[in-house]
Parts: structure tokens; C-alpha cells; sequence
């Protein structure tokens, strides 16, 4: 594309130095967590443990009861991702395939919307989930992800492309809605509810300000809240709560190293407006 | 209404099957989503306080009365000035950040390009909770790599986030290194739509590095940096979890942010009423700040 006429040398060392600013912190917090107390706080830092152990973390699983919060954190967030993968996809075929007066409006009223920052809603939304006596349950967070917006627009945006015939046939065939939505159209946009649904996965598991405000007992914290919980006590020891922000991220790495190419590609596409 | 309107779709289904499958979506949004922010807006003309939480008789309208109340207010000022320092500071250094990058992994000397992506990308989808908990000892001022990196050049330890001066910029490092490949990705993905023959055409005319940057990429990567200053700006406006566990806001409030400070007001005072105000103040001036980025590129 563009030939560069400085040298492909400074080029990738240029990358190279970006690689090790980004990946220390990640390398730190691997190497910090297997340290015995006291070692990642020393001048010069270490590195590498001297002595390689895992006490902080069976002092997780064991004193800290972090086997709670992981479980919270898994049950929640694939909770949120299978409930709105299935709301959204019904209504972005709804979207696409049915005609209704004020279609197109409602759409644009419901994108542009998206500029709303959810701060917005926490506070009503915290009082009306109180009366409905949900607070510090599970439901106090699968209840406000039960659908989104933006889940709607991607699978609607990816499913424009499939050619009406298709539908149609099916149709004349005697085939119900139902069974055209469940036997072509979920099929087709599978590609896009797999992407979908790393992203919400992932924005569950990582969500912070909301659990903060509505789960209010230790046995209810999702990780990230038991995690920020969790420092406020013990800020002087970096070894335990490294192997904490372990536990936290390794799950999320993992589902992201495993579906990178799904991920990015949908990434893309939901940066692309019509 | 003109039949054409129709050609896109194909008006399959029957009325009772479009509610089965449209409902359940659409309730959960207005449920759950528009009656809130409409909530919200009546909140922020109300006193609603602790007292009205037990008892929603307590709930007095008192008009505009938390709006005057935030402009006399030297805290929220505090905050509202800490998160234009964050996002104006924060915002183009990061869209800068990611465009080096973006540009740096699409040329055709680069080698190892998904490997360089992928470890870019990572910060991205890692929980800002954790990663904020690593840097926070990344900034530590007796034991942090930060301090021990710069002592190779002479710089005598800084206590990062203990200093009112130094704890914001402490902070946009981290938000930088935590964002810059998200926007990374859209900017790569922008390059592939330019076509070469422009890069080709100018080269024959002799056009420099600079010149092609300055004259091709910039001005047909518009639309996608538009885009990406508007997500941009949403996103940092929204800065809490960062300040939440390195700083709380300290020291000296230098680090307190609209919603760090509308998380206080509401679910720590249960100032509900007062929080809802400096909600909606958020909102306006974030809508605001689209609309100028729209504008702005339009008369361009």
C-alpha cells in the first residue's frame, strides 16, 4: 500500500515498543500473582517469583469465598446473553420481515436513543426494581438486559442481506412464523448472535457501576464488585489481589483468544451506519 | 403511501405473530429504559431524598431548584472540570494513539501483524475493575514499575496518584492504554475502504509520506474519525470505574467525575432528586458534544 521510505526496521520496533507497554501490566499482574507475601512490594521490583507459589490463590478459594463471585459473575452473564440474544433477534426479525405503520420511525427513534447514557436510568431504574423487591438478586441485573437497542440494530444490519425469495418460499410452503424465524432466519444470522453474544457476555462480566449500586451482599458480588470490595481491604497486598484480577480476566481472555475473528468483525460492522 | 416503500420488506407475517415476536423487546426497552429516563427527567425537578424513599408522600416538586442548587455548587464544578480535563485531554491523545496504530499494522512492511493486533487489542476486553487494580500498583511510589522505569532516567519517584497534580494524568495513561485499540480496529478498517490507486497516483507526482497522509488518508478517513470522536466522547464522559478504585475521587477531589459524583449524591446520600439533575446535565452535554462533532464535519 503506502511505501514507506522509512525503514521497515524503526517500523516494527515502533510496534515492538508498543507491545511491551501494552502487555507488561498483563505479564506483571501473572508473574505478581504467583509471589509470596510481601514479594511484589520491594525496591528494585521483581520480576519473576524467586519461589514459585500459589497461596493467594487457595487464600481466594478458601478464606475469601472468590468460588461465590466467579459463579455470580458465570450465571449472570450467560443468563443476560442467551435471554436477550433470543428478545433481540425476535424483534430484529419483527423488524425486517413484518410490515407496520411507523416501522422505520420507531427504528430511528429507538437508534438515535442510543446516545442516552445509561446513568440516566439508574436512578428510577434502582426504585422501580426495589418496589418489584428484585434488589440484591440476581434479577436486579438480568432485568434492565433483558433486550438493548444496539443488540437489535447489529443482527437487523447483518440480516438485511438475506434475500426476501428465501422467506417467501418458505411461506408458500405452508410454513408459520414461527417456524420461518426458528428453521431460516436464526440459522442464517448465526454468524452475527455468536458475535452478539461475546459482547454481551463480556459487557456482563466486566459491568461494574450498576452491580456496584444494586447487589448489596458479599454472597451476591459479581467479581469485578467483590474485586474493588476486596481492595479497599487489602491495598497492601498486591500479590493476593493480582491473583484476583487473574481470576477476574482469565475467563474473558480466554472466550476473546478462542472468537477474536468474530469479535473484531462484528466490531467493524457495528461501526458501519447505514 | 406510496407501494415502493415497501420493496425491503416483505410484509410476511400476520398481525398477532408480529406482536409475539416484537413484544417481548420492545416492552423490556420501554419498561425498563424510556419510562426511566423520562422518570429521571421529572426526578431532577423533585426534592426526592431518603425521607421519600421510605415514604413517597415526602416528594415535593420544587421546580428547577436542583439545577440552581448544582451552579452554586463548588463540588460539582470540581467535577465537572476533572472530566473535561479527563476527556479533553484523554479523547484526541487516544484517537491519535489508535490512528499511529492503525496506521503502523496496515502497512505492507509489517510483519507479525496479528500478533501486534491482537496484543494491542487486548486491554479492550479485559474488566476495567482488574486492570485499574494493576495499575494502581503499576503507579505505586516506593514499588511501581512506573517509577522504576523512570529512574533509568534520572526522575526521582513520583507519587502518582497521590498527588492532586499528577493523579488526572495517572489516569489518562491508564484510560489511553485501556481504550486505544478499540478505535484501533474501526481506524484499520477504514483504511482498507482508501484505494491504492490513490497512493499509487500520488507517489507518480511525487507526493512525500506527509503529503499523501496529510491529502488522502485524512480527508477520505473523515467519516470514520467522526465516528469514532463520537463514541469516544460518550465513552470518556462516562469515566468512573478508573477514579472508583485507584483514586476515589482523591486526593483533594482532583480526580472526581460527574458520575463518580452522581453515584455519591444518589446511592450513597439518596439525593435522589439533586443526582438526577447532574444525570441530566450529563446527558445535555454529551448530546451537545455530538452535535457540534456533526456540525463541525458537515461544514467542512
Amino acid at each position: 500500500m503506502i511505501s514507506l521510505k522509512p525503514k521497515p526496521i524503526l517500523l516494527n520496533l515502533l510496534l515492538i515498543i508498543i507491545t511491551v507497554i501494552t502487555l507488561t501490566p498483563f505479564l506483571w499482574m501473572v508473574s505478581a500473582s504467583f509471589m509470596l507475601d510481601g514479594h511484589a512490594s520491594t525496591y528494585p521490583p521483581r520480576f519473576l517469583p524467586d519461589e514459585f507459589t500459589i497461596t493467594q490463590y487457595t487464600k481466594l478459594f478458601t478464606k475469601l469465598n472468590i468460588t461465590t463471585n466467579m459463579l455470580n459473575s458465570f450465571i449472570l452473564s450467560i443468563s443476560v446473553t442467551l435471554i436477550s440474544l433470543l428478545f433481540n433477534s425476535m424483534a430484529a426479525y419483527a423488524f425486517l420481515k413484518f410490515r407496520f405503520k411507523g416501522k422505520e420511525k420507531l427504528f430511528t427513534i429507538l437508534l438515535s436513543s442510543m446516545i442516552i447514557p445509561s446513568q440516566v436510568t439508574m436512578l428510577p431504574l434502582f426504585l422501580m426494581l426495589k418496589e418489584m423487591g428484585v434488589i440484591n438478586t440476581y434479577f436486579a441485573i438480568i432485568i434492565p438486559g433483558l433486550a438493548n437497542i444496539f443488540g437489535i440494530f447489529l443482527i437487523r444490519q447483518y440480516a438485511q442481506s438475506i434475500p426476501d425469495s428465501l422467506f417467501e418460499a418458505a411461506k408458500i410452503d405452508g410454513a408459520t412464523d414461527f417456524q420461518i424465524y426458528t428453521k431460516i432466519f436464526v440459522p442464517i444470522i448465526k454468524p452475527i448472535l455468536v458475535t452478539l453474544a461475546l459482547f454481551t457476555f463480556m459487557g456482563t462480566w466486566n459491568d461494574f457501576l450498576w452491580p456496584l449500586i444494586t447487589l448489596t451482599d458479599e454472597s451476591m458480588y459479581t467479581l469485578p464488585v467483590a474485586m474493588s470490595n476486596l481492595m479497599s481491604e487489602h491495598s497492601k497486598d498486591p500479590e493476593l489481589m493480582m491473583a484476583g484480577s487473574v481470576l477476574t480476566i482469565l475467563p474473558i481472555i480466554i472466550v476473546f483468544l478462542a472468537m477474536q475473528k468474530q469479535y473484531i468483525k462484528g466490531l467493524m460492522m457495528g461501526s458501519v451506519k447505514e | 403511501m406510496n407501494s415502493s416503500k415497501y420493496k425491503y420488506d416483505s410484509g410476511l407475517g400476520s398481525k398477532k405473530s408480529l406482536i409475539i415476536f416484537l413484544s417481548p423487546a420492545l416492552l423490556a426497552i420501554l419498561i425498563f429504559f424510556f419510562i426511566p429516563v423520562i422518570s429521571a427527567f421529572i426526578m431532577s425537578f423533585t426534592d426526592f431524598s431518603i425521607y421519600a424513599l421510605a415514604d413517597w408522600n415526602y416528594i415535593q416538586f420544587i421546580g428547577l431548584d436542583n439545577y440552581f442548587r448544582l451552579f452554586d455548587d463548588p463540588l460539582f464544578w470540581i467535577a465537572l472540570k476533572n472530566t473535561f480535563y479527563f476527556v479533553i485531554t484523554a479523547g484526541p491523545l487516544s484517537i491519535i494513539a489508535s490512528l499511529t496504530a492503525a496506521i503502523l499494522l496496515s502497512s505492507k512492511l509489517t510483519a507479525f501483524k496479528s500478533f501486534f493486533r491482537l496484543s494491542f487489542f487486548l486491554p479492550v476486553v479485559t474488566t476495567l475493575v482488574a486492570v485499574a487494580i494493576v495499575w494502581r500498583f503499576i503507579y505505586h511510589p516506593n514499588f511501581g514499575l512506573l517509577n522504576y522505569f523512570l529512574s533509568y532516567f534520572g526522575i526521582s519517584p513520583i507519587d502518582w496518584l497521590g498527588d492532586p497534580v499528577w493523579a488526572m494524568p495517572a489516569i489518562i495513561l491508564m484510560a489511553i492504554w485501556k481504550s486505544f485499540g478499540y478505535n484501533m480496529i474501526i481506524f484499520i478498517a477504514g483504511l482498507q475502504n482508501i484505494p491504492e490507486q490513490l497512493y499509487e497516483a500520488a507517489e507518480i507526482e511525487g507526493a512525500n509520506s506527509w503529503h499523501k497522509f496529510h491529502h488522502i488518508t485524512l480527508p477520505l478517513l473523515a467519516p470514520t474519525t467522526l465516528f469514532v470522536g463520537i463514541i469516544t466522547l460518550i465513552g470518556f464522559f462516562q469515566l468512573f470505574a478508573e477514579p472508583y478504585i485507584m483514586t476515589q475521587g482523591g486526593p483533594l477531589n482532583s480526580t472526581l467525575s460527574i458520575v463518580q459524583y452522581m453515584y455519591q449524591e444518589g446511592f450513597r446520600w439518596w439525593n435522589m432528586g439533586y443526582s438526577a439533575a447532574i444525570a441530566f446535565v450529563l446527558f445535555t452535554i454529551i448530546f451537545t458534544g455530538s452535535i457540534i462533532q456533526l456540525k463541525m464535519k458537515k461544514n467542512d
